[in-house]
């Protein structure tokens, strides 16, 4: 289903036109009105006429997260504050948050946004939406909801915590669209099974949009066995709207790029160049449309990659695929580059192996050790010793392979792994640098 | 004769090698009335595989699974041998000679008058049933751990 189908389904020729006009407005824009990007501008010698064609986007200086923070917390702000309607801000556990603004049109658009990747995930005014992403200053929450108000879905705003009691709504309001994060959802399918629930005919759920945090496919495996449901990966962040930005269609493969209002770019973190097309790199997104808070060439610090092959959809769009990591949650274990979805995958392709998981980083001396915890249940569980040693070892085998590491696994009691009802908290690192 | 009637039904946990966690495992049975008749620990420093042989398995496992422990049941047999210097000897070299395959073994201590009982996981208990028999070998059966 489409929300806005002309402009999902432009010509790439077309998408390009539109996005270097809306590139050379949005830099005369904030030359304006961004003393900070007045300063950049004038650096690099940039101004509107700099931009002929799309790739000239490279010719402009990259804004990262600390440009944020230096500006903190309206500095950045294109939009008098008469004119600001909301305000939102990441959590700032590393510092100073980081505080992003929009227009009445910043949350029209983005409303519409959220309405294209909820169409696109076959969400419709028939629907009725639970959502279970916190209600707050991270934008999760009021994004999806009012982008799927837009769409005319009923949504039920339960917002984070209490995870019986989101069951029992969700089961007594019909609920038939689940919003949250993808490690909630499974929490929320433990706890229902728990309680005693048949999924399949207690609730009556079809569709899952989740976010927030990289996930696997095989992750979504487990989700859709789990709530039976299709489950669907989105992709946003604060500091360019929010989510929205990207989303899959019902073909699953890649999340679309509203691309008549984002450039997205993928390049090499070190080099800062732009990688081959359909290699691995960070992305880079520009939003062409924001009011309140014009941002160029942001560095998203998540690792992906994009394709531009048209999609069976009919949807034009250039696709990102799941990140597979962050620049910043890399590890580096005894100098072994690892993103922690490496190991999601190779634990989740072992049959029977619970979704719950925790990588815990040691240090002894010099040395880094990794040690996975994977919570036991029945079918991980022999009551022969050697049989229980030989799994294990073939799972520190997979993960040897994978990584080019030796970690070691170690298989903890259900439930002794901490539940999260926002982010999953995957790793616990414990070394002193 | 049912082969049946000597399969001892087991009862193992899978337990963290954590303080209390043997004791949550004790508690549970002892609320549940359960009686336990032998039992073995196999440790490594992480987890350990905790093994019984109970007057009530079936209630037993049920308020097991119950507290949400990991729980696996299994059949052993109860073998009946004498109390005496060589006792033990004397069977294995039976089970050796008969070429069964033996997984783990552990003792169930002041059983019977002048006999020692020996718990064994077979590789094949149908076989080993039938094999040991044919020996003379003593084997108990279920209702013997309900008496005593």
């Amino acid at each position: 289903m489409f929300f806005e189908k002309n402009k999902e389904t432009m010509s790439r020729k077309d998408i390009e036109n539109l996005q270097t006009e809306l590139l050379k407005e949005k830099i005369e824009y904030a030359y304006k009105n961004v003393p900070f990007y007045k300063q950049k501008f004038d650096e690099y010698g940039i101004n509107k006429n700099s931009i002929n064609s799309i790739e000239d986007i490279r010719k402009l200086p990259f804004t990262t997260k600390n440009d944020f923070r230096d500006n903190y917390p309206f500095g950045l702000f294109a939009a008098d504050m008469k004119k600001i309607v909301r305000i939102h801000s990441s959590s700032g556990t590393t510092g100073k948050p980081t505080v992003v603004g929009y227009t009445k049109n910043d949350i029209e658009t983005w409303s519409s946004l959220v309405a294209r990747i909820a169409a696109a995930a076959g969400v419709s005014d028939e629907d009725i939406i639970h959502i279970a992403f916190g209600y707050g200053l991270f934008t999760g929450g009021f994004g999806l909801h009012y982008g799927l108000e837009k769409i005319g879905a009923a949504i039920v705003p339960a917002s984070s915590g209490n995870t019986k009691k989101q069951i029992m709504l969700m089961k007594d309001y019909g609920a038939t669209v689940l919003v949250c994060t993808p490690s909630y959802a499974l929490h929320i399918a433990e706890v229902a099974r728990r309680e005693g629930l048949d999924i399949e005919t207690d609730l009556k759920l079809k569709v899952g949009m989740f976010g927030a945090e990289p996930w696997s496919n095989k992750m979504r495996q487990k989700i859709e066995e789990a709530l039976n449901i299709k489950a669907y990966d989105n992709y946003g962040l604060s500091e360019v709207m929010g989510p929205g930005v990207a989303g899959e269609c019902e073909t699953q493969d890649g999340m679309h790029i509203s691309e008549d209002h984002f450039i997205a770019e993928i390049i090499n973190p070190d080099t800062e160049l732009p990688v081959k097309d359909g290699e691995y790199g960070e992305l880079v997104i520009t939003p062409l449309t924001k009011e309140a808070l014009p941002v160029f060439r942001y560095r998203t610090r998540d690792i992906t990659k994009l394709t531009k092959e048209p999609c069976v959809c009919g949807r034009t769009s250039a696709r990102m695929y799941k990140p597979i990591g962050r620049t910043d949650d890399m590890l580096i274990i005894r100098g072994v580059n690892v993103f922690p979805s490496q190991i999601e995958e190779v634990l989740f392709s072992i049959d029977g192996i619970s979704p719950h998981y925790q990588i815990i980083l040691e240090r002894a001396g010099a040395l880094d050790s990794a040690t996975i915890l994977v919570e036991a249940n029945a079918n991980l569980f022999f009551d022969e010793m050697k049989k229980q040693r030989q799994f294990l070892d073939k799972i520190n085998y997979e993960l040897k392979t994978t990584l080019g590491l030796d970690v070691a696994v170690k298989l903890v009691e259900p439930h002794s792994i901490e539940r999260s009802e926002g982010k999953a908290k995957r790793i616990i690192d414990k070394r002193e640098m | 004769m049912d082969i049946n009637d000597y399969k001892i039904t087991q009862i193992s946990v899978f337990i963290e090698n954590k303080k209390g966690r043997f004791y949550n495992v004790t508690k549970t049975l002892k609320e549940s009335k359960v009686n336990i008749r032998a039992m073995s620990l196999a440790d490594t420093m992480d987890f350990g595989i905790l093994r019984f042989v109970m007057d009530k398995p079936k209630d037993a496992y049920d308020s097991l699974i119950e507290k949400d422990f990991i729980v696996k049941k299994n059949d052993v047999l109860a073998i009946a041998i004498k109390d005496e210097s060589g006792g033990l000897s004397e069977l294995l070299k039976i089970i050796s000679d008969l070429d069964l395959n033996i997984e783990y073994m552990y003792t169930f201590v002041n059983a019977l008058e002048n006999k020692a009982v020996m718990l064994f996981k077979f590789e094949d208990i149908d076989l080993a049933i039938e094999k040991l028999l044919d020996e003379n070998i003593e084997l108990l059966k279920e209702e013997f751990f309900k008496r005593v």
